[in-house]
């Protein structure tokens, strides 16, 4: 890549954009480094993976309003975790974690557990069981 | 503790890894690129092993797995290396406080996900990212992080936090700095066993997961997604391929242009025209990958998984793989002769 083709297409996404290092050549042919802040088709894939795990996230949402998941569920996906990681950062079995993910079972979960959760998903304890988001 | 802040040279790279070897070192008195680091380490390399997945997606990688380069290059060039890491968190950190009240900038191997001074949409589990502590301010550590134009900051905890990730792989603390620099270096032997590594890494494997031939492997799994795994997936897939060869300290071009800028640099260091002839090859092999990223790109934003399209970025695939299959063959069997 030469310097003066060096992409400075900036990401839509909110909190996104970042200055890179990119090696290029100069117009006598020599490496040398030029800062690129952001290119498209990594934008685009960029974007790409973030919609996937909004609309992830979203549907999540839903499926805990209607009493089908609790609020684990919700904040599993908006940590971009998957049960096994999720198992290992509160020390249980992923059957375990699976449980917790039924509403009733999170009722009945010690005050411990809880505190767990919310330390592993940075929130506290009232955000975890009370988020207006994940009310009716 | 008290305040610390050693006088740390920040540099700003391409990639994390290579990033921190430049910077540490230069600290210890060896002065040493970024794009010198990743060659004499042999860092460039091609992976895909499609059964492998990583959150369900295929694997592909356009570098050697974390920690070889650093492990390489410090073998090469004679640095020794004290490195660690600890059961209990509490340990680590008092192993990290210690250093820093030796007066030792230290290397960490952390999350990205736990870095608050990311931008936010960068911030996934990758449990691999190599940044330097290089002081302490009341409840904040001082961050050399090669990614990043400037230095930073980060709060003790968040560190914590980042330094014990859940996952594969868990860092369990991990830190490292060099302990014996060496006297003198025979640049030319550490470029040279540099090269001849990634030469038969590119070249010579004989299994097709591994090397060029890994690119073509790709490029035939790759013209078959539309109809093997169907419109959403194969766009999936590919947005995964761009960006792994675009996203976070690659440089561009999936580590392509970096390598080219060491072949240039061994070769005006070592006088040598034909290292910077290989180095113009790679740089046009860079372009052609970025040519692909850019067609890619344009798919992946249709959303529409037609086989025509995959057939043509296949075949850029194909060309990309011969073109590197060729470069590094020689590169392999005229090393050792200059």
């Amino acid at each position: 890549m030469k310097k003066e083709e060096v992409p400075q297409d900036i990401t839509k996404l909110e909190k996104g954009p970042m200055n890179w290092v990119n090696y290029v050549t100069d117009e006598n042919g020599e490496y040398t480094r030029a800062i690129s802040n952001g290119w498209e088709p990594e934008n685009i894939a960029l974007e790409q993976v973030w919609d996937e795990v909004n609309a992830n996230v979203e549907a999540t949402r839903q499926k805990v309003i209607r009493g089908e998941l609790s609020p684990i569920a919700y904040y599993l996906e908006k940590n971009l975790m998957d049960i096994p990681l999720l198992a290992s950062y509160v020390d249980k079995w992923q059957w375990q974690v699976k449980r917790h993910l039924k509403p009733e079972v999170f009722q009945s979960l010690s005050e411990q557990l809880v505190e767990k959760y919310a330390y592993v998903f940075k929130i506290s304890v009232d955000e975890l069981k009370n988020n207006p988001l994940l009310k009716k | 503790m008290t305040d610390i802040a050693l006088n740390f040279e920040h540099r700003h790279s391409a990639h994390c890894e290579n990033g921190v070897i430049s910077n540490l070192f230069r600290y210890n008195g060896l002065d040493i690129s970024e794009p010198m680091a990743f060659g004499i380490g042999s860092g460039l390399f091609f992976i895909h092993i499609p059964f492998i997945k990583v959150n369900g997606i295929p694997g592909t990688s356009y570098r050697i797995w974390p920690g070889q380069i650093f492990k390489r290059a410090s073998k090469r060039l004679g640095v020794e290396m004290y490195s660690d890491t600890f059961r209990n968190p509490k340990k680590a950190k008092e192993a990290l406080d210690a250093a820093l009240a030796k007066g030792i900038p230290v290397g960490l191997v952390v999350s990205v996900f736990y870095l608050p001074y990311l931008p936010e949409v960068f911030r996934f589990h990758f449990n691999a990212h190599n940044l330097v502590v290089y002081g302490k301010e009341g409840n904040e550590y001082l961050i050399s992080d090669p990614v990043m134009e400037h230095v930073t900051r980060i709060h003790e905890d968040d560190l914590m936090r980042a330094r014990y990730a859940k996952g594969t792989p868990e860092p369990m603390g991990k830190m490292y700095y060099p302990t014996v620099m060496p006297k003198d270096i025979d640049m030319k032997k550490a470029i040279v066993e540099g090269i001849y590594k990634t030469g038969y890494d590119m070249s010579h494997i004989p299994i097709p997961f591994f090397g060029s031939k890994a690119i073509r492997y790709l490029a035939s799994k790759l013209k078959d997604y539309p109809e093997k795994v169907g419109d959403r997936k194969s766009i999936l897939y590919l947005g995964n391929i761009i960006r792994m060869q675009e996203e976070i300290g690659t440089g561009g071009a999936g580590f392509r242009f970096v390598y080219a800028a060491f072949l240039h640099e061994s070769g005006r260091k070592l006088e040598n025209n034909w290292l910077i002839d290989k180095s113009k090859e790679l740089t046009k092999t860079g372009d052609l990958w970025r040519d692909f990223a850019f067609k890619a790109g344009r798919v992946c934003k249709n959303r529409s998984a037609d086989k025509t399209s995959f057939k043509d970025l296949s075949d850029i695939l194909v060309e990309c793989s011969h073109q590197e299959e060729k470069l590094f063959f020689e590169l392999y069997s005229k090393i050792k002769t200059i």
